[in-house]
């Protein structure tokens, strides 16, 4: 093992940057990251343990035992368990006779379940040691369990268990364009770099991963900045759950964003820039490779690009299962090698970014608009949406509809409009930007995409009248409390206490003080946390708690208090190893 | 202040009477506090069972056994006010170290395996009391209308929040007093 580590270490330049790519490695070869391997890096790259081991504890994705030869996550996103995650998970369970959230007795294979997966058109998905699963069914998932106990090399399963479809029901501006091949880096050297961010400060592009910041001033505040070394590096990490145009962007469009960074280089003067691809596309990335490479070759990419004297390359790396990762600050943290937690803001990117230099970070589709804006010029784009959103957004409609997939809308239409094209009736309300956005519902299906109404990132999650506000508000009050960083304490424990109150409530054990504590609670989590996060954690219970508060009233009991644990249970253990059965050894759940 | 006594009733689930401890730091603040307060149920009485018509209750010490859970039921009955009175009230505290092992295990290295055990056997007296599965905090069990931190509150906490309740103020615990670094 030491000289495979050392291998690894000298193939990345003993640089402590690497690290997670690193980590990847070992893990690929061994399954999990063992202790000695971490002893021998910590010599390697000169860093100290602890920092190696608290990268290790933080990513989803990177174990410190052995998770099997086949680690299976299942995607525990609201839109797949609409499609029948949880009894397709327990026909996995007992078919694969594995626990959930345990390796087999005989070590060759795990069962989990994981955050969404980014496959919300065609779920339910998982996830096979990295490898995106899709359309999982019965069949599908007796398939999968007779490869495992046969030991099949994942190269040797059925291919189609690994089909994503892009699915792109409604293009528009930008994907009605063909993938650019240096027509956008032309075009810009041509009318020149200063003319080029003019177009695009005109076409009034914002940045497209939820935010929308004014790309063309990001982009100037950072040529503007005093340092030799700049940095550009596109946001692939797409976490917020109901979210995947990112993925068909870089499936089908990967030459127009590969563009777009390469513009915005020449623009600020960087000479490296970074996809940070979120470890569950994992599956993209020898074809992004290859897209990298045949740039290469074409001199759109490497040193003197088209002869024009200026120096670009582009690097992936790879994220390990961090939902934070998404947030720029934190996403520059985990490039450095070391744990997502957001940094302090400002000061922001532009200005001291990945180690310190001036860094541009922006969204997979703000780079594919922002190359076609360079290519057409800035009205093209700005024709388009209202006159504080300009252009069009691309859409990931999942959920209760008939046609899932990707849709591209100038903004500005409205929900309802949305709700037609996709074949979306009976419905009860839609959860707009993902768990971190809005809940709507069927009183606002007149309010608009766009930045002054409706913000979003692109998740669109559609809920029909069969479906349950608790159970949506339950899911997303779980996947904060999994994806807090736990840097700061109103959002480590916050979230936790959330997930708990809900769960009491939801359970039917809450009484009428639970709903009072539960708004306190949302408070504190909102107000006080240090990042994105935090401060949209409550959102999903904040927002239903305003429009349903009947729902939630429903649910308490006609009594003052109540445990929100079986409190008769919790003697359980007790009763058994003493041998009791008594009535002392007993208690109501209520007093009477 | 009214010229009937104010009637409190305190006592100590799984806690470790520090918090009474650091109550009787009060000193000769006692003195002027007896002038409006008569306590009924408390380690400092004796008295067994409270009087139906307690006003406020402070209780130390989370809720670990089955007793602890009959005993924070009669002080809810029994106080019109019911207080958790720090760390171990409020979160479980030291005892609730145990969550992290399961009882299984906690009662099998004090009873059966650990070193130096004779006639190894688990209690099963049925005048003892059955250990829940974890140590739970006060309002996870029975509702609680105040919180008073520290690891003990300090008598000038007990006394702030006293002296409110018994002046009908709403208690507020000023920064200095709750702020431990």
């Amino acid at each position: 093992m030491h000289n495979y580590i050392l291998q690894i270490a000298q193939e990345n330049d003993f640089q402590s940057t690497r690290l997670l790519k690193i980590l990847h490695a070992i893990q690929k070869r061994y399954f999990y990251i063992p202790d000695n391997a971490i002893e021998v890096l910590a010599e390697q790259l000169q860093l100290p343990r602890t920092h190696i081991q608290n990268v290790v504890a933080f990513y989803s994705f990177f174990h410190t035992q052995s998770s099997g030869k086949y680690t299976i996550l299942i995607s525990d996103s609201i839109t797949d368990l609409m499609l029948g995650k949880s009894d397709l998970m327990s026909y996995f369970e007992q078919k694969l006779k594995v626990d959930i959230g345990s390796v087999r007795a005989d070590g060759l294979v795990s069962l989990n379940n994981t955050s969404c997966t980014g496959m919300c058109d065609q779920g339910p998905a998982g996830l096979v040691n990295g490898y995106a699963l899709t359309h999982l069914t019965k069949p599908r998932i007796d398939q999968i369990v007779n490869y495992v106990n046969r030991e099949t090399p994942l190269a040797q399963w059925d291919s189609d268990l690994f089909r994503v479809d892009d699915n792109i029901v409604k293009p528009d501006l930008l994907l009605n364009e063909k993938p650019l091949h240096g027509h956008a880096i032309t075009s810009t050297l041509t009318r020149g770099l200063s003319e080029t961010l003019a177009e695009i400060e005109l076409s009034g592009l914002r940045g497209r991963g939820g935010a929308g910041y004014t790309t063309a001033w990001k982009w100037k505040f950072c040529r503007e900045e005093n340092a030799t070394q700049r940095y550009i590096i596109c946001n692939a990490d797409e976490g917020e759950p109901g979210t995947f145009k990112d993925r068909v962007l870089l499936n089908s469009y990967a030459d127009s964003v590969f563009e777009g960074m390469t513009v915005a280089a020449a623009i600020v003067g960087a000479t490296q820039g970074f996809l940070y691809l979120r470890g569950e596309y994992v599956h993209l990335l020898d074809k992004l490779e290859a897209v990298l490479e045949a740039r290469r070759v074409s001199n759109l990419l490497g040193s003197n690009i088209l002869q024009n004297g200026f120096d670009f390359d582009i690097e992936i790396c790879l994220g390990a299962g961090a939902y934070i990762c998404g947030e720029e600050s934190a996403l520059i943290e985990s490039l450095e090698g070391k744990a997502g937690i957001p940094r302090n803001r400002p000061p922001y990117p532009v200005t001291q970014g990945y180690l310190g230099k001036p860094t541009v970070v922006n969204n997979v589709e703000t780079y594919v608009a922002a190359a076609n804006i360079a290519v057409h010029g800035g009205a093209w784009f700005a024709d388009k949406g209202t006159s504080k959103s300009k252009g069009t957004k691309i859409l990931s409609i999942s959920g209760d509809c008939k046609a899932r997939g990707i849709y591209e809308y100038a903004f500005g239409t409205t929900v309802k409009t949305i709700l037609a094209d996709c074949g979306a009736i009976d419905v009860l309300g839609v959860q707009v930007g993902g768990p971190s956005g809005v809940f709507i519902s069927n009183d606002e299906f007149e309010r608009k995409i766009a930045f002054e109404d409706l913000a979003t990132g692109g998740s669109f999650i559609i809920f029909n009248h069969t479906r349950s506000i608790l159970d949506v508000v339950h899911n997303f009050s779980h996947f904060f409390a999994h994806e807090s960083c736990g840097f700061c304490t109103p959002c480590r424990v916050g979230t936790s206490l959330l997930k708990k109150q809900v769960d009491k409530i939801v359970e039917g054990h809450g009484s009428a003080g639970d709903i009072v504590a539960l708004e306190e609670l949302c408070q504190v989590i909102k107000n006080y946390s240090h990042c994105g996060l935090g401060q949209t954690a409550a959102n999903p219970v904040l927002s239903s708690l305003e429009r349903y508060p009947e729902i939630y009233q429903a649910m308490l009991k006609k009594i003052s208090y109540e445990p929100g644990f079986d409190l008769d249970k919790s003697l359980e253990t007790a009763r058994r190893m003493a041998n009791r059965d008594d009535a002392a050894a007993h208690l109501a759940q209520v007093e009477n | 202040m009214t010229s009937k006594k104010v009637k409190v009733a305190t006592v100590s689930l799984a806690g470790c009477f520090g918090c009474h401890m650091s109550f009787l730091d009060l000193d000769e603040r006692l003195v002027d506090l007896v002038e409006h307060v008569q306590f009924d149920r408390s380690p400092l009485t004796d008295i067994e069972h409270c009087s139906d018509d307690c006003d406020i209750g402070l209780i130390e010490g989370g809720v670990c056994n089955s007793e602890n859970v009959h005993v924070l039921r009669e002080f809810r009955k029994n106080c019109k006010i019911l207080v958790a009175v720090g760390a171990c009230a409020i979160n479980g505290g030291l005892p609730a170290m145990r969550n992290h092992i399961s009882l299984e295990d906690c009662l099998n290295e004090a009873y059966m395996d650990g070193i130096g055990i004779e006639n190894p056997q688990i209690p099963n007296d049925i005048e003892l009391p059955l250990l829940l599965d974890k140590v739970y905090p006060l309002h996870e069990v029975v509702k609680i209308d105040y919180f008073l931190p520290g690891c003990p509150p300090s008598a000038d906490v007990f006394w702030a929040f006293l002296t409110d309740l018994l002046a009908g103020r709403e208690p507020e615990l000023p920064y200095e007093l709750i702020h431990f670094d």
